[in-house]
């Protein structure tokens, strides 16, 4: 069963562009990526579009269908009735390179200043060891494929470009969440997490949640308990007199700021 | 449309003019919630100020428990300590459990759409020119939700007594036992009271913040499998905080205008023994 989709792309680059028609013959079981590679072998040859796997797995055909940000590989046509129309724009969180093409490069600057895991000595045996409960806590946050979703509709930066300098995102905050939750890392990010990546200025809208193509839990499970954490180090007198008298435990003993 | 130096139409970015192109309905949650919010901070505010037909025996409101204030004769289970007060006594005790919620990480999301449009829904554009989110004052006090957490347990462990007191004997025909002084009671009033206290409980235990204290904090689960089953449990109940926080907050509002209606002599309660 085919049917001729009413599909809408946007075609530009940095100096300007539009959304334009293409209606484009559609198949059952297809997703929005199929048809935008059908209108670039028949209609445009010239659309820039990203795109690897086609599995939902690389990350790398993020846009916005409809104005919600999705990875087009995994947004079924199935989703939408036969006669609506369906706008597929870039992301509009990163400059725009041309068409669905963005320069997501705010991302790799924001990898580069998280410092990265710092372990301790080896056992004796010159190995390191975790137990599997602990390994287990940190495999949801490793599902990531970085497509940049939750960083494209984080409205602390989509709305607000003068924050990116300040704010490193929802994509980050769960690798600081991943590696303070680390038995074996022995940096103390809580710090870092609050001053250089700006985790107070997330107010937990959790829009990073509803968009991550992984399902991953990025709010509850990663942002809430840093910060959850940072008010342990910054804010918490009690958690401050605790530490002074030993009552605390010591599980944050001996690690350092990066 | 000319470019800004902001937001979805910053320079360099795809310039389109549609501050969102979301065409579901997405305002509706957002305005649900302002509306059913609205309606309760309206009911809650003037019944908080009311000071009065808050009491039916054996049921106390829980907008006014512990009744610490210059309560009416039965209510006040703990004595008056702010005897002298001279406003309603619910003002007294209420600012703790309205705390908790105003800090709780699933209303900040609710209010911060709904009422703050920061952002109105996900991928629509927020009115607003600058933003700091909760890094300054006075949003950084949001991170004292911890503290409102411990005060929660606290009022939850009265509103629990409550529930045991509405069971104690009533006078009347039913009453089981030598007839006007012993035995146990039970009426709609205290089945609402026990609701209430069970949706309020899992709230209180749901939340993020009880989360982190009783584990979540740890970097090490294996040395500390105690606590890590409790981190299991309270995650669990974590990921419906917010229904709980829904119907806790509509049983609340149920409870005491029950009781109201039972205090002012509209309705009586329905008694089943």
């Amino acid at each position: 069963m085919s049917y001729v989709l009413k599909l809408r792309i946007w075609r530009g680059d940095k100096d300007g562009g539009e959304v334009k028609d293409y209606p484009v013959e559609v198949s059952e079981g297809e997703v929005v990526l199929d048809a935008i590679h059908r209108v670039q072998g028949t209609q445009a040859g010239d659309l820039a579009v990203r795109w690897n796997c086609k599995a939902g797995k690389c990350g790398s055909c993020s846009a916005e269908v409809n104005g919600r940000p999705r990875l087009m590989c995994m947004c079924r046509l199935s989703d939408f009735a036969e006669d609506e129309t369906i706008t597929v724009t870039p992301m509009r969180t990163f400059p725009v390179i041309r068409d669905l093409v963005t320069d997501v490069s705010f991302n790799y600057e924001k990898a580069k200043q998280l410092p990265s895991a710092q372990l301790g000595p080896r056992d004796p045996d010159g190995k390191r060891r975790m137990a599997q409960v602990d390994v287990e806590r940190g495999q949801e946050f490793r599902k990531c494929i970085e497509c940049f979703l939750c960083q494209d509709v984080c409205h602390v930066v989509r709305d607000h470009e003068d924050n990116k300098e300040s704010f490193a995102g929802p994509r980050f905050f769960l690798r600081y969440a991943e590696l303070d939750m680390h038995p074996l890392d022995t940096h103390d990010r809580r710090e870092l997490a609050q001053g250089a990546a700006g985790l107070g200025m997330c107010n937990i809208t959790k829009c990073c949640t509803e968009v991550c193509p992984e399902g991953i839990k990025i709010t509850d499970n990663a942002i809430i308990p840093m910060k959850e954490r940072v008010v342990d180090k910054k804010f918490d007198p009690l958690v401050w007199l605790g530490d002074k008298i030993g009552l605390r435990n010591k599980d944050n003993e001996g690690r350092t700021e990066p | 449309m000319p470019t800004t130096d902001r937001g979805v139409t910053s320079p360099g970015r795809a310039r389109i003019e549609e501050r969102t192109l979301r065409r579901d309905r997405w305002w509706l949650q957002p305005l649900a919630t302002f509306v059913v919010f609205s309606g309760f901070v309206v009911f809650a505010t003037i019944r908080a100020f009311m000071g009065r037909d808050y009491y039916a025996e054996p049921y106390l409101s829980p907008f006014y428990s512990p009744c610490l204030g210059d309560c009416v004769e039965g209510a006040s289970d703990f004595g008056q300590p702010f005897g002298w007060w001279p406003l309603s006594a619910a003002l007294l005790i209420l600012v703790f459990p309205l705390g908790f919620r105003m800090t709780c990480y699933y209303y900040r999301k609710a209010y911060y759409r709904a009422f703050w449009l920061s952002p109105p829904a996900c991928a629509v554009a927020e009115p607003h020119g600058s933003y700091s989110g909760e890094s300054r004052l006075p949003l950084l006090l949001q991170n004292a939700h911890r503290y409102f957490w411990y005060a929660a347990v606290l009022v939850g462990l009265v509103l629990t007594y409550d529930v045991l007191l509405a069971f104690r004997p009533m006078p009347g025909r039913y009453a089981v036992g030598d007839g006007e002084t012993s035995g146990v009671h039970m009426g709609l009033g205290t089945l609402l009271m026990l609701a209430n206290v069970v949706l309020i409980w899992l709230y209180t235990l749901s939340c993020h913040s009880c989360r982190h204290v009783v584990g979540g904090r740890l970097r090490h689960f294996s040395k500390h499998p105690v606590r890590y089953r409790l981190w299991t449990w309270v995650s669990r109940l974590n990921t419906s905080h917010g229904r709980w926080a829904w119907y806790s907050l509509f049983s609340v509002a149920v409870v005491d205008f029950y009781i109201f209606l039972l205090a002012t002599g509209t309705i009586q309660d329905l008694r089943f023994f």
